[in-house]
């Protein structure tokens, strides 16, 4: 059972801005009729099905397709050697959102880089004919050593040569850390390690490419970006972009696992240019381990304090996996010089090589990582002082980022601990390890902070007034689950005046206007701003059009915030009886509708100044049974600021997805990985655990009030990832409390608190 | 997954003839295991051969209070039923801690016992296994073991049974009823599941032809004192690393007869009589079932990653043992496990 605390403008009747709004396409999900990207039809249409390398690196020595080629219904098996010919350049294997190094090209050559790798296609009259070919297709290998721990890699870790675009790399030293440290009366030095964890949205890359004619296709994609879709293959293919359109309506949730196009897209779309039909792949749940992951990361958290708790030198080192053709990035150590004042930070952060596929953004990117290594130390080294692990944070608040000598937009922070812990009952914690008990349980109290970057990034949109007073607003951005469609309907009714269920929601489709790809927690504060924008712009020819009428009652001097448009008219905000009806402002110039487009984009002379970050402070408790080591989350308050709140329904959904998220994270989510081949072995969801609803109790969210006119036109921050950032750590600390047992190695399952000792015995 | 013929007989005997006429066949009745394992491409049967037809689905109550479970009852008819909740409350539990209610609605009581290890490796047709692919070896020992067996197992194979029902049904002495080409037999439960050895590609004695009918349970003895305890990986859905079905019959403090079983640690649901009986006489004390569940575990051995399965499985024997002694069981729908009160 979860709670809810409301605050902000529920007052208001209209189903605007602030209202509590259920989703809008939320009937359609229910009811199956949504359609996703694997379920567009055609009469004629092929199905694909990939088979995929069983060996981590090495090459292919011999494919053998004869078999599956003589299999009934099998059209063509496309291997590396009968891959239709693409574009040479890298450059233009190159989505939106791609890393430093070598994309990777499927079915390029005999290389195999990683467990996984697609190594052939087959497409046949029926999906079934597909998957049962491909179990005949034998392969012969040269096997190389794989490269798959990150313990052992780590040690030959290197700073990425290449930046990763909007990754801040770590900024340079303050102060001295190192004299700092080895001064200080309180200190700690401590590993943590994540194992790799694995994207499993609900639903499964996919994409239908219907083949409309020479060189032109219409392609349904499971992707957060329909636009970078649509990119994607025209550079591969070298499609004239006005020939390919590219839609993601609907998209069964990605949590940044859909930033990057992946293989399906590339394997439907060639095999449909190349047979001119119809093509539809749906990949399996077991590919999703092969894909966009959360990287397997190390990291030391070097530590001191003052004898008042005061932090004196913090020293972040971090080792994320990499693959061996790209370099990807996270900011993971960054957030250890941000988030607490201290003025000898030293923060360091490198790569391994491995072989697997490449790392991937996964909800809070790097944050979640990092966050989880800073929030654990602290805590740690609150004990080591004697004090309150909340009040250890308090008293090192900071008011600016340190990092980069840049105030912030807004920091309601300490709002986010008084209101958390007051919720929660945090006066009621006994200071010491073990001290707390519910009957026979052990029972801790743990808290964390969290912080996730608030992004504004470049958006166009479109809106439009038609003359029955009906709203359509438009821009290409994509709802992955997180109530796109809704927030942007909302912000549509509010600066229309009328009611959310007027107004119609276009997005997902590569030929709206121009937004980036839905991620880093930034669409509701852009895509919004520039429905708003567009919405404004709408007002004003509005207004401007009703100025030029006879006998218009609106003077030269009315500006269109001054107005506001209620039952159908046009009127001033101070006084509705002053007013026009729309119908007669359009009819006088000749139009059925006003349309206009607007774009935002981020304010640079602010940026030299400001900064925007969102905040969560989270609070946990959990009951361990001591004897047989059964951990329960029992219960969690998370406060969250994060500026305006469009819509507290929504708002509250991705917050709670997030703390169940982290409670995965912390207590279950693990790749595992047989090192001696290189291959995950539990590449399914029987073995790979997320929480069952049994795992998740009381989840209490609150949004603190937060006012910040700087972070995003319309006030907004976003919310998709700060849920998520901090709860692990608040996990293992509550288990700490409860336990006097320190986990640093992610996930703590049951074994890590009290058998591993007796298991070395 | 391959093609295959299909076949839907809807007598016991044509049923048996048809399996019996080809060895490669498969039987389907709820297919929550099957299916998966065709679609991996880990079970490939020429045939498969659907006996949801068959007159097996009663759950019926015999002279001397026993019961007769039909093979094609659902897990969740058998938990809910009224008689099997009141008589052999143990076998209701053990179901009730198993899969989903999803897969209880369609999971029947003899796939229960046919279903296969859940071993990473047998799961994955690339890689090698001496279940899934005689003489290939076994690729769970030195690999990711977590799962795997810490008692019983072979230089061949370290997979664990993965019921639950099966447990408990190890602990309540049930009786397997058979129908082959050659008639009709029982086997014993404790002789139904078999540990790897040479042969981990068998998981029971069935012989060729042989179908599970039913399964025959007592009834009233242990229901007083018994429990079903589970320890995983998350507080449901999740496969056991230990459980254990404990069942006592007391006088006073004092133990008449004792039954454990464990599950998540060997091939086959894991049991010991010679300890067992000795228990017998014995006050119901922490000290007594710490003395047996030591007894029980003397000989396990760890693969490296399920090392710690020797002290939980000590542990969860103690705990379980000490619940069916209170007459507090563990209710499944209660996370919270319950803490047996001393005696």
């Amino acid at each position: 059972m979860t709670r809810q605390t409301r605050t902000g403008p529920l007052e208001t009747a209209d189903r605007v801005i602030g209202f509590p709004l259920s989703r809008i396409e939320g009937p359609l999900k229910v009811t199956g009729t949504a359609p996703y990207a694997a379920e567009h039809q055609s009469a004629d249409m092929l199905h694909g099905f990939v088979a995929l390398a069983t060996i981590a690196s090495g090459r292919i020595a011999r494919i053998d397709t004869a078999d599956a080629a003589a299999f009934p219904g099998v059209v063509k098996i496309y291997t590396h050697d009968n891959r239709p010919r693409t574009a040479w350049w890298d450059s233009a294997w190159k989505d939106e959102v791609a890393l430093p190094g070598h994309p990777f090209r499927p079915l390029e050559n005999d290389r195999v880089l990683f467990d996984g790798q697609p190594v052939a296609f087959v497409v046949a009259n029926t999906f079934e004919a597909a998957r049962d070919a491909a179990a005949l297709i034998r392969i012969t290998y040269e096997a190389d050593q794989p490269k798959t721990s990150i313990e052992v890699e780590s040690e030959k870790s290197y700073v990425p040569k290449e930046k990763r675009s909007g990754i801040a790399p770590p900024p340079s030293p303050r102060g001295n850390a190192d004299e700092a440290f080895a001064a200080a009366p309180f200190k700690l030095s401590s590993n943590y390690t994540l194992e790799g964890e694995h994207h499993n949205p609900m639903e499964l890359f996919a994409t239908t490419v219907l083949y409309e004619g020479e060189g032109r296709l219409t392609i349904h994609d499971k992707t957060q970006g329909s636009q970078n879709s649509q990119g994607y293959v025209c550079g591969i293919f070298e499609l004239k972009p006005e020939n390919v359109r590219v839609f993601n309506t609907y998209v069964g949730g990605a949590f940044g696992s859909g930033l990057r196009p992946k293989h399906q897209l590339f394997l439907a779309t060639m095999a449909a240019l190349d047979l001119k039909q119809s093509v539809q792949l749906e990949l399996s749940r077991r590919e999703m381990f092969y894909l966009t992951w959360r990287p397997a990361t190390v990291q030391t958290v070097k530590m001191a304090a003052d004898d008042n708790g005061k932090l004196t030198a913090i020293l972040h080192h971090a080792v994320q996996a990499t693959s061996l053709y790209e370099d990807y990035q996270e900011v993971v150590v960054n957030w250890s010089g941000l988030l607490y004042r201290c003025d000898n930070v030293k923060l360091t952060y490198e790569l391994a090589e491995m072989t697997v596929s490449t790392p991937g953004d996964m909800r809070a990117p790097g944050a979640a990582t990092g966050v989880f290594a800073l929030e654990s130390a602290i805590d740690e080294l609150s004990y080591q002082v004697g004090l309150d692990p909340l009040d250890m944070r308090v008293r090192n608040f900071v008011h600016v980022d340190q990092n980069q000598d840049l105030q912030l937009t807004s920091k309601a922070l300490h709002a986010c601990y008084r209101q958390g812990a007051e919720r929660f009952g945090w006066e009621k914690r006994l200071h010491a390890p073990r001290s707390m008990h519910d009957g026979p349980d052990l029972v801790g109290w743990g808290m964390a902070t969290g912080v996730w970057e608030a992004q504004l990034t470049e958006a166009t949109a479109r809106a439009r007034l038609s003359a029955d007073g009906s709203v359509t607003v438009s821009a290409a951005a994509s709802d992955i689950g997180t109530g796109t469609m809704t927030i942007l309907a909302q912000i549509g009714a509010e600066a229309f005046g009328v009611d959310a269920e007027h107004v119609t929601v276009r997005i997902g489709d590569s030929q709206l206007p121009k937004t980036s790809v839905e991620g880093g927690s930034w669409t509701a504060a852009s895509t919004g701003s520039a429905v708003a924008a567009a919405a404004t712009a709408v007002r004003q020819t509005l207004l401007d059009a009703a100025k030029d009428m006879d006998a218009s009652p609106f003077g030269k001097d009315v500006t269109v915030e001054q107005t506001a448009i209620r039952d159908g008219r046009l009127v001033l905000e101070i006084n509705d009886q002053v007013g026009v009806a729309l119908t007669d402002i359009l009819a006088s110039k000749n139009l059925t509708f006003i349309e206009e487009e607007a774009k935002v984009a981020p304010d640079a002379q602010q940026a030299k100044k400001f900064v925007s970050y969102t905040h969560a402070a989270h609070f946990v408790e959990v009951m361990i049974d001591e004897e047989l080591g059964v951990i329960r989350v029992t219960r969690v308050v998370t406060a969250v600021a994060a500026g305006r709140i469009l819509n507290p329904k929504t708002a509250r959904s991705q917050i709670l997805g997030g703390v169940v998220m982290g409670i995965g994270m912390a207590l279950h989510e693990e790749g595992m990985i047989d090192h001696r081949t290189g291959r995950i072995m539990n590449h399914n969801l029987a073995e790979y655990h997320v929480p069952a609803h049994a795992d998740i109790h009381d989840i209490e969210v609150i949004f603190v009030e937060e006012h910040d006119d700087k972070a995003s036109p319309i006030g907004v921050k976003g919310l998709g990832e700060i849920g998520i950032v901090g709860i692990a750590a608040a996990v293992a600390n509550a288990i700490y409390h409860a336990t006097g047992t320190r986990v640093r190695h992610l996930p703590i399952t049951i074994d890590k608190v009290f058998y591993a000792k007796e298991a070395a015995e | 997954m391959r093609q295959f013929s299909y076949l839907r007989p809807t007598g016991i005997s044509d049923a048996v003839a048809a399996l019996a006429a080809e060895p490669t066949a498969q039987l389907l009745a709820g297919g929550t295991n099957l299916v998966d394992l065709m679609k991996y491409d880990v079970a490939q049967p020429s045939a498969v051969i659907d006996i949801n037809g068959l007159p097996l689905k009663e759950i019926e109550t015999l002279e001397d209070g026993a019961y007769r479970i039909g093979a094609l009852t659902t897990n969740s008819q058998v938990a809910y039923d009224a008689g099997i909740a009141r008589d052999v409350p143990l076998l209701s539990s053990a179901i009730l801690a198993g899969a989903s209610p999803q897969l209880r609605n369609a999971a029947t009581s003899g796939g229960n016992l046919s279903q296969r290890t859940r071993c990473y490796y047998f799961y994955d047709p690339s890689t090698p296994c001496n279940k899934r692919e005689p003489g290939s070896g076994c690729s769970a020992i030195g690999g990711v073991n977590r799962i795997h067996a810490i008692l019983g197992a072979s230089d061949a194979c370290i997979a664990t049974h993965p019921s639950d029902m099966c447990v408990a049904l190890a602990a309540l002495n049930a009786t397997v009823e058979v129908t082959g080409p050659t008639g009709a037999r029982t086997i014993p439960f404790l002789d139904f599941h078999r540990l790897p050895g040479d042969h981990p590609e068998r998981d029971n004695t069935l012989q060729t032809g042989e179908i599970v009918t039913g399964i025959r349970v007592e009834g009233g003895r242990f229901a007083a004192h018994h429990s079903y305890l589970k320890l995983r990986d998350r507080l449901s859905y999740a496969f056991a690393l230990v459980s254990v079905a404990a069942a006592l019959d007391l006088d006073g403090d004092t133990i008449l007869d004792a039954r454990v079983a464990l599950g998540g640690v060997a091939h086959k649901p894991w049991r010991d009589p010679l300890a067992e009986a000795e228990l017998s006489g014995q006050p119901a004390t922490r000290d007594t079932f710490e003395a047996f569940a030591s007894r029980l575990l003397s000989g396990a051995k760890g693969q490296g990653h399920n090392d710690f399965k020797i002290p939980m499985a000590k542990k969860a024997i103690v705990r379980a043992l000490m619940q069916a002694a209170s007459g507090r069981p563990q209710v499944q729908s209660e996370k919270r496990v319950r803490e047996g009160e001393s005696l």
